[in-house]
């Protein structure tokens, strides 16, 4: 049992990373990945909302689509539960945590639709992955996503002192700076 | 039939959701491994897009400004299951190829963003070849991509093999590395097209790198949308406030 947990940790966080494999939650990944701090920032509120959103993902599939057999209906019924839960646990953290808010908050909208939180309620169900299983699943993708994104962000502050091309600059280089990246992450499919 | 003939070139030249817009870089990179599959999640996004655009068009005149997004999302999300579950019964092969991009089409920034930007403003039929005009240009730039990647990682195109025996393919333009190189060089080039342009004096702000570059600030194409929109809300309140005090000053 604890050996599956540590094969999907592994396999979620760095083997099938979840941007530079899979391709899912690029929009953060490029667009919030310009400091460190932020991206750290970005980082923490999507292991937040992406392990919250497995876990009531997960009871919804279990308790009400699977008895009903509405299973059909995941897609409309997932994205509506996480737009949904982002908007109520801002409007929680600012009303009761606001220390919290105040580091957060201002990551929490960009989540909404981001498609690596409905991505990953969508391969729990895929892979019958129970509640717990599915909880461990989100956490190890999203610590996945905090890791690429804190590196890709550490280069990105040392790149800005380099010379490059002028059609090179801004989106261009990053993207090569996350291919090389991806080959990277690609020596990791031997640790399973 | 003018309006038709606009909406279509402006979606697959003029305002390429892939070349000029940047936007739905997700499945861009993801299922482009091989021309058939960008050319089957093209002509799966349109077909969404399109009944979108139609329906959202309908019933733009009933949904409450508010609550629109969370509307969207609903009707976007019902065509993606009607999509999913057609290509599960009859095209099963590529539902095996885009597994799960096919539910993630909901979260694709160009449907949500014509949405917002077109359909909920315009007629039905506009509305209609806007989402066709659309979805062709996404299905020719997902094509293009994935034949170039296939090409050159694994030597043939649409599955026959075109380069001569002697050539190696280079694997790594199949592998998920190839992917962001490809668009590293798109988006140079999208970026010298620009700064030429924008050298000869031609107005070149269409050219954007959508949500590539920024997701706050992308508010045209839905990406940062909330289920309830508090900006818009505050912004009248803001504007409201300036007014009075501009009609005080005034006064």
């Amino acid at each position: 049992m604890v050996k599956d947990l540590l094969v999907i940790l592994i396999a979620s966080s760095l083997v099938n990373n979840v941007v530079l494999s899979q391709f899912l939650g690029l929009c953060p990944f490029l667009g919030v990945s310009k400091k460190t701090n932020t991206a750290t920032g970005m980082g923490v509120a999507v292991i937040f909302v992406i392990t919250l959103a497995s876990a009531v993902a997960g009871v919804i599939y279990k308790y009400i689509l699977v008895p009903l057999d509405i299973t059909y209906l995941q897609t409309i019924v997932f994205i509506l539960v996480i737009a949904a839960l982002v908007q109520f646990v801002e409007m929680f953290l600012k009303k009761f945590i606001p220390s919290l808010y105040q580091s957060l908050g201002v990551y929490l909208p960009l989540i909404t639709t981001n498609c690596a939180v409905l991505g990953v309620a969508l391969t729990n169900v895929q892979k019958n992955y129970g509640i717990g299983t599915g909880v461990v699943n989100g956490f190890a993708t999203a610590v996945g996503f905090t890791v690429s994104i804190v590196i890709l962000a550490g280069i990105r502050e040392k790149m800005a002192y380099n010379d490059i091309p002028e059609s090179f600059r801004g989106m261009p280089i990053v993207l090569v700076t996350a291919g090389l990246m991806a080959i990277a992450f690609c020596g990791f499919s031997g640790l399973l | 039939m003018n309006s038709v003939k606009e909406r279509l070139v402006n979606g697959i030249v003029k305002e390429n959701p892939t070349f000029v817009l940047m936007l739905g870089m997700c499945p861009t990179l993801a299922v482009t491994t091989s021309a058939i599959n960008g050319l089957g999640m093209g002509l799966t996004t349109m077909v969404v897009l399109a009944l979108s655009n139609v329906f959202i068009s309908l019933l733009r005149n009933i949904i409450p400004d508010k609550v629109r997004i969370p509307a969207f999302i609903v009707i976007i999300a019902s065509f993606v299951t009607v999509v999913e579950l057609l290509l599960q019964g009859f095209i099963p092969f590529l539902y095996d190829a885009l597994g799960i991009y096919i539910p993630l089409i909901v979260v694709n920034c160009i449907i949500l963003g014509r949405a917002e930007a077109y359909a909920y403003k315009n007629p039905v039929l506009p509305s209609l070849f806007d989402g066709i005009g659309m979805g062709l240009g996404f299905s020719v730039a997902l094509t293009c991509i994935g034949a170039v990647r296939e090409l050159l990682g694994a030597g043939e195109i649409f599955g026959l093999h075109v380069m001569p025996d002697s050539f190696v393919p280079v694997s790594i333009f199949i592998m998920a590395p190839g992917a962001f190189f490809v668009l590293a060089l798109l988006t140079a080039i999208q970026n010298k097209v620009k700064i030429n342009g924008e050298k000869k004096g031609k107005d070149m702000s269409k050219i954007q790198s959508g949500c590539n570059s920024d997701c706050m600030n992308c508010s045209d194409s839905g990406c940062t949308r909330r289920l309830y929109d508090e900006k818009a809300e505050k912004k009248n309140i803001e504007t409201a406030a300036k007014d009075t005090k501009e009609g005080k000053n005034n006064g």
